[in-house]
């Protein structure tokens, strides 16, 4: 086949242009992390790990604050959001009719898109406010919201991946249809479910805005959820727009941990998700 | 059903608990009566946020009323606000975020889907994927210590010399500011895009593409002909997505932007978004007028971004139907 010399240049060069954006793309991830392991695999150190903040001025010292404040405040939203978030799922998936269904589909449609500085702001006005005072209980109520309507959507999207005869086979059995739900097809589902809640706890691992003015963030190791709390990220960000090296270097070294925890749990997850052999196999048979 | 209550009522003689005599209908109904008021909870959550929001900026409002988004003024020494720097801010760093993002985040979505095997395409999706999980703050940290003294030392220079002329690329840089800001965002919000292209790209039948390419096209006139022509509507509604995260997108243009609440053509200038104002002043606001003040941008925020979600998400919907429907 013959083609005219300039048809041919402008296939090769929409091939070219492809590759390019795709390197645009690769790259700045690369340079991201490569810079993160530059500065902060130096300070990484079991001092920085396991101490808390030494007082403004010593050298030295760490963030095992912000990590426990971290843990427990995600810990806390995901216990709160996981719950609350599956059951909506279920409702959306299996009882999707009338204007509830309808209603509920648009609310997490739109928390979806809330920014969560937004967030941040709502859960200062409702907790903060009412308690007279930061508190990371105000941080867990900001980052349960940000998790829900991510639970929500795959715990919705995975359940209808299941075939209806699935449903009818429980049903015949004479179960209830509670019991269909919660033993069959939550149960049978638990690992692409737990995939979903791992990315979704994976991401407000990382969220900065939210925590800001509802935990506020400490210099001190604290457990009491109706204190101010340190978290990784405000403690990273509050370092890195300080005028300190010593601090400079710290922000460093919690960049580099919390981008390990964050695409770590993130790569884990989509692991895991690999391995679940139930959905797969009832999917082949229908 | 009449079976079924009996083996209850049998179960139930020899289980040790007294609540399992409930039949199986009531219970039924009782689950679904709780997972009602579940979702009822949750939208009542929307709601009191939206109610909330309203109330706190109540305040505000009264005093400034609707010249409050197109004022530009904003002093909280003195009392006085309007917030039209800060949508300024945040209209320039989305709108050329979105002019950086969009067509590379199309080319990588036509690259994966039509070019690469299954294995390098898989790899590449999964990179896109990381991307969008790296927390704001990391991307600011990067922004502040690497792109900005790039933009300082390589880029402005650059821009400067060949583009100097437009008014976009006047003045000194200091690195930060509204281009490292865009960057940013054009980097945040390229998975979103990426994504969704991807989507809808999925939707075009085989069948069309084989038949552009029977007809003797090219493969970059299969593409445009048979991928990219039909999904556009679909495309405008990926790229709105976008737009609608980069506007609500707070921690890493609060880092990079240099928070000034100036309005200025030169994209090297330091200005403020919505978002980060929040995010810098809220914490430390002081008088009840400057805390109204703050919510009501805040509101303001929301309610765009529920616009445009909104009408991105009809958009995209309505592609991916359209063509479902067709076939």
């Amino acid at each position: 086949m013959h083609l005219s010399s300039s048809r041919k240049f402008k296939d090769r060069l929409f091939k070219a242009l492809l590759i390019a954006s795709s390197f645009i793309v690769v790259v700045p991830l690369l340079l991201i992390f490569n810079f993160l392991l530059q500065k902060g695999i130096t300070s990484l150190n079991l001092d920085f790990l396991l101490n808390a903040p030494k007082p403004v001025g010593e050298i030295g010292g760490g963030m095992k604050h912000a990590f426990i404040g971290t843990i427990m405040m995600v810990g806390l939203g995901a216990l709160i959001a996981i719950p609350i978030g599956t059951l909506c799922g279920v409702y959306l998936s299996e009882f999707n009719k009338g204007r509830i269904a309808w209603t509920l589909r648009f609310t997490i449609d739109l928390l979806t898109g809330v920014p969560s500085i937004v967030i941040g702001i709502f859960s200062y006005l409702i907790i903060v406010v009412t308690m007279k005072g930061f508190s990371a209980f105000a941080g867990s109520f900001a980052l349960s919201i940000i998790i829900l309507p991510t639970v929500t959507r795959t715990t919705e999207e995975i359940l209808k991946l299941i075939p209806t005869h699935i449903r009818e086979a429980g049903l015949a059995l004479g179960l209830p249809r509670w019991k269909v739900i919660y033993f069959i097809l939550l149960k049978g589902s638990r690992a692409s479910l737990m995939t979903g809640i791992i990315l979704a706890i994976s991401r407000a691992a990382g969220e900065t805005a939210p925590l800001l003015f509802t935990a506020f963030g400490s210099m001190y190791v604290s457990y009491d959820p109706r204190e101010p709390m340190a978290s990784l990220p405000v403690q990273i960000y509050n370092y890195a727009i300080s005028p300190y090296d010593d601090w400079q270097r710290q922000a460093w070294a919690g960049a580099f941990s919390l981008i390990l925890l964050v695409l770590g749990l993130n790569i884990f997850a989509r692991l895991y998700f690999k391995k679940n052999k139930f959905l797969k196999f009832f999917i082949k048979k229908s | 059903m009449g079976l079924m209550s009996n083996s209850t009522n049998l179960v139930s003689k020899k289980g040790p608990s007294l609540s399992w005599t409930i039949s199986f209908s009531k219970q039924d109904q009782l689950a679904y009566i709780v997972l009602r008021f579940i979702a009822l909870i949750i939208v009542l959550l929307l709601g009191a946020m939206i109610f909330k929001l309203f109330m706190a900026s109540k305040l505000a409002f009264s005093e400034f009323g609707f010249s409050f988004i197109y004022t530009d003024f904003w002093n909280p020494i003195e009392d006085e606000f309007g917030a039209l720097p800060f949508i300024f801010g945040t209209l320039i760093t989305s709108f050329v975020a979105l002019l950086l993002a969009a067509p590379i985040s199309i080319g990588v979505a036509i690259y994966v889907n039509e070019y690469l095997g299954t294995k390098l395409s898989t790899f590449l999706s999964l990179f896109v994927e990381l991307i969008a999980a790296v927390p704001s703050i990391i991307f600011g940290l990067w922004g502040l210590y690497y792109l900005a003294p790039f933009i300082k030392n390589d880029l402005a220079p650059f821009l400067k010399s060949t583009l100097g002329f437009l008014p976009f690329f006047q003045g000194v840089s200091y690195g930060i500011g509204v281009l490292a800001a865009s960057i940013i965002l054009a980097l945040m919000i390229i998975p979103t895009i990426t994504t969704v292209c991807r989507e809808i790209f999925k939707t075009v039948p085989t069948l069309n593409k084989e038949a552009a390419l029977a007809l003797g096209a090219t493969k970059y006139e299969m593409i445009k002909l048979a991928i990219i022509r039909p999904s556009f509507s679909g495309i405008i509604g990926a790229i709105v997505l976008g737009l609608g995260r980069a506007l609500g997108e707070t921690m890493a243009v609060a880092m990079v932007i240099g928070n000034t609440p100036v309005i200025s053509s030169s994209l090297f200038s330091s200005a403020s978004t919505m978002a980060s104002v929040m995010a810098n002043e809220y914490a430390e606001a002081d008088s009840d007028l400057h805390l109204s003040a703050l919510c009501y941008v805040g509101l303001l925020l929301f309610v765009v971004t529920f616009i445009v979600n909104m009408f991105a998400r009809t958009i995209v919907w309505r592609q991916t139907h359209k063509i479902k429907r067709r076939n």
